[in-house]
C-alpha cells in the first residue's frame, strides 16, 4: 500500500446558504482545492462525494456525475463515486479516495462532500435525518435522532455523573472556537445560561446543544506521498484510516454510553499510524450534539470512560488547553451539512497543520485527528493526519 | 410521509404482536425475530416466542421537537425498554413525564402510533405503560 497525503483542499462557507444551490457550492469548494494543489482538470484520476440524502433534501441523486460535471470535467469522462453513511458520507468518501490512491489504482484523487439543507422546511429535514437510524424499529415508534442521543445523555449523566452544565459547556467552547472560523455558521458567543433557557428538544437536550441544519461543501486533492511535493510546499501525510460499524439501532448495542464503533475504528486508526491518543495534537470529533463529543474523546482514548464531562469542564479540550477539540466550531458551531462535514473536518486539521488556522491556531499542531460518525454510532470514521 | 400506506400496511405482524424468536442452544432471544442466531450460527436451533410485554426502562426522554409525524403528540415520552427476556425496543411511554424514571416496571400495550389527516390511513403498534403491579397487568387496560 502507498503512502496518500492531501496537497489541496478548500471549503466554502457554512450556513443558510439562500444566495446558492448544491451545484454552485460543490464547485466552489473544488475550485478551491484544485487551486490550491494548483493541478489541472486532466491531472484527476477520480473523485469521490459524500452525499447524505441530495434525494430528500434537493430531489436529486446522482451526485456523483453532477458533482463532476459542475466542476467542469465532464468531458474528461471521470469515473466519478457518490458515497453514503449518513452524517459520516463526507468521511467514507475521503476514505474512498484514501483506497483507490493507496492501493496504486489512481494517483491524483478528489474528495469531496456536499449538502443542501435549507431548501426544505425543518420538519422535512429532520425527517431526512431521521433515516440515519432505524426507520423500522426506532422511528415508527416516535424517536427523533435528538431524542436518541437524549437518552445517550440521560444514561450517561446517571453513570458517571455528567452534568447539563458539562454538556452546555460543549456549546459554549465550540461557540467560542467557531467565532475564529471565517466560514463557520455561526459567529456568536454564547453562556450555559443561554443553553439552558434555549427551548428543550428533547429532555435534557436543548436546541443550543444540538447542531444546526446547514448548507456546505468542501474538497480535498489526495496524491501518493512520493509525489506530493512536486504538487505542494506543505502536504499532508494521512497516516492513519479507519471505519468501523455497528447495529443501526440504539437499542441493539452493547453498551448505550459507548460508540463502540468509534472505540474500532480509532484503535485501528492508531495502530496503522503508530501512535498514541495523547501524540495528537489537535482533534475534530463528531459533536452533532454535546453529548456526542463528550463520548467521542472517552471512546477514542484521549480520557477514560465516564470522564469526558469533567475534561470539558476544566477547559481539557479549549483552544489554548492540552487537547484543542473542534477548533473550527464543530459540527455545533461551524455548521453541519451532513454530507460535507467529514471533508471540512479533515480541511480543519489541514489548516491547523500547515500553521494556517489564523486566530484558533494551534502551536505546532504537527499530528491531528478527525472523528466522523454516521447515525446514533452506525457507521464510524478515523483518519489521522501529520505535517 | 402521506400516501405511503404500504410502508406501514405491509405484514409486520411484529409491530403487532411482541413475537420474536428464542435460540435453544445458546438461551437468547430476538426481538425484531431472527431468522440465523449470531451466536450460533448454523449450529443454531431457533424457535418462535411471543414475549410477556413485561420489562424495565434502561433510559427515557421527553422529546418537545418531533418529525411531522409526529408533531402533534408532544410533549411524549420515548424509552429504551429492556424486556424481562433480555431484548431491548425503543417504544413510547404512555405516562406524564415526570412519573417516567430510569428503572421504571413496564407493560406492553396496544395503541394507535399515528395517522395520517382525519381521512388518511391509521398505524398501530406498540407502547408501554407503567406497569403497578404483576398480577394486576390483565385489568390495567386503558
Amino acid at each position: 500500500m502507498r503512502s496518500v497525503s492531501i496537497i489541496g483542499a478548500g471549503c466554502t462557507k457554512f450556513g443558510e446558504r439562500w444566495d446558492v444551490s448544491l451545484r454552485d457550492m460543490i464547485a466552489e469548494a473544488g475550485v478551491m482545492a484544485i487551486g490550491d494543489a494548483e493541478i489541472t482538470g486532466e491531472q484527476i484520476d477520480a473523485l469521490y462525494v459524500g452525499n447524505m440524502s441530495g434525494g430528500r433534501f434537493i430531489e436529486q441523486e446522482h451526485i456523483g456525475a453532477l458533482i463532476a460535471d459542475c466542476a467542469g470535467l465532464s468531458r474528461l469522462h471521470l469515473p466519478s463515486t457518490r458515497v453514503e453513511a449518513a452524517c459520516a458520507s463526507g468521511g467514507l468518501a475521503l476514505r474512498q479516495a484514501v483506497l483507490a490512491v493507496a492501493s496504486g489504482y489512481s494517483d491524483i484523487v478528489i474528495a469531496a462532500g456536499v449538502e443542501k439543507m435549507t431548501d426544505v422546511s425543518s420538519g422535512t429535514a429532520a425527517d431526512a435525518l431521521a433515516s440515519a437510524a432505524d426507520r423500522e424499529w426506532e422511528c415508527f415508534f416516535g424517536a427523533t435522532f435528538p431524542a436518541l442521543y437524549a437518552m445517550i445523555a440521560k444514561l450517561h449523566m446517571r453513570r458517571y455523573g455528567t452534568t447539563n452544565e458539562q454538556m452546555a459547556q460543549v456549546a459554549v467552547k465550540n461557540h467560542h472556537h467557531a467565532c475564529m472560523n471565517p466560514i463557520a455558521q455561526y459567529h456568536m458567543e454564547i453562556t450555559v445560561d443561554d443553553v439552558f433557557k434555549s427551548p428543550m428538544v428533547a429532555d435534557p437536550l436543548h436546541i443550543l446543544d444540538c447542531s444546526p441544519i446547514s448548507d456546505g461543501a468542501a474538497a480535498l486533492v489526495l496524491a501518493p506521498t512520493d509525489m506530493a511535493r512536486s504538487f505542494s510546499e506543505d502536504p499532508i501525510k494521512i497516516i492513519g484510516c479507519a471505519q468501523a460499524s455497528d447495529t443501526l439501532a440504539l437499542h441493539d448495542r452493547r453498551d448505550l454510553t459507548t460508540l463502540d464503533a468509534t472505540v474500532h475504528a480509532g484503535r485501528a486508526a492508531f495502530a496503522q499510524a503508530g501512535i498514541e491518543p495523547r501524540a495528537v495534537d489537535v482533534a475534530e470529533v463528531h459533536d452533532c450534539f454535546t453529548i456526542a463529543e463528550i463520548l467521542a474523546i472517552e471512546d477514542l482514548g484521549f480520557v477514560e470512560k465516564g470522564q469526558g464531562g469533567k475534561a470539558i469542564g476544566e477547559g481539557t479540550t479549549a483552544l489554548g488547553g492540552p487537547l484543542p477539540i473542534n477548533t473550527s466550531g464543530g459540527l455545533k458551531a461551524c455548521g453541519h451539512p451532513v454530507g460535507a462535514t467529514g471533508i471540512k473536518q479533515a480541511y480543519e486539521i489541514v489548516l491547523q497543520l500547515r500553521g494556517k488556522a489564523g486566530k484558533r491556531q494551534v502551536d505546532e499542531a504537527e499530528i491531528g485527528l478527525a472523528h466522523n460518525v454516521g447515525g446514533s454510532g452506525g457507521t464510524a470514521l478515523v483518519h489521522i493526519f501529520s505535517r | 410521509m402521506t400516501n405511503q400506506a404500504p410502508r406501514f400496511w405491509r405484514s409486520i405482524p411484529q409491530r403487532y404482536n411482541l413475537s420474536g424468536t428464542h435460540c435453544t442452544c445458546c438461551n437468547e432471544y430476538f426481538f425484531p425475530p431472527r431468522n440465523l442466531c449470531p451466536n450460533c450460527r448454523r449450529g443454531a436451533h431457533m424457535e418462535d416466542y411471543t414475549f410477556k410485554g413485561t420489562g424495565t426502562v434502561i433510559t427515557n426522554t421527553t422529546i418537545y421537537n418531533a418529525t411531522e409525524d409526529f408533531e402533534r403528540l408532544t410533549p411524549y415520552n420515548l424509552a429504551i425498554i429492556q424486556l424481562d427476556e433480555g431484548p431491548k425496543i425503543t417504544g413510547q411511554i404512555v405516562s406524564s413525564s415526570a412519573n417516567v424514571k430510569i428503572g421504571m416496571r413496564v407493560k406492553a400495550v396496544f395503541r394507535i402510533l399515528g395517522k395520517e389527516g382525519d381521512k388518511g390511513i391509521i398505524y398501530y403498534g406498540t407502547k408501554f405503560a407503567p406497569l403497578i403491579e404483576p398480577s394486576c397487568s390483565e385489568k390495567s387496560r386503558r
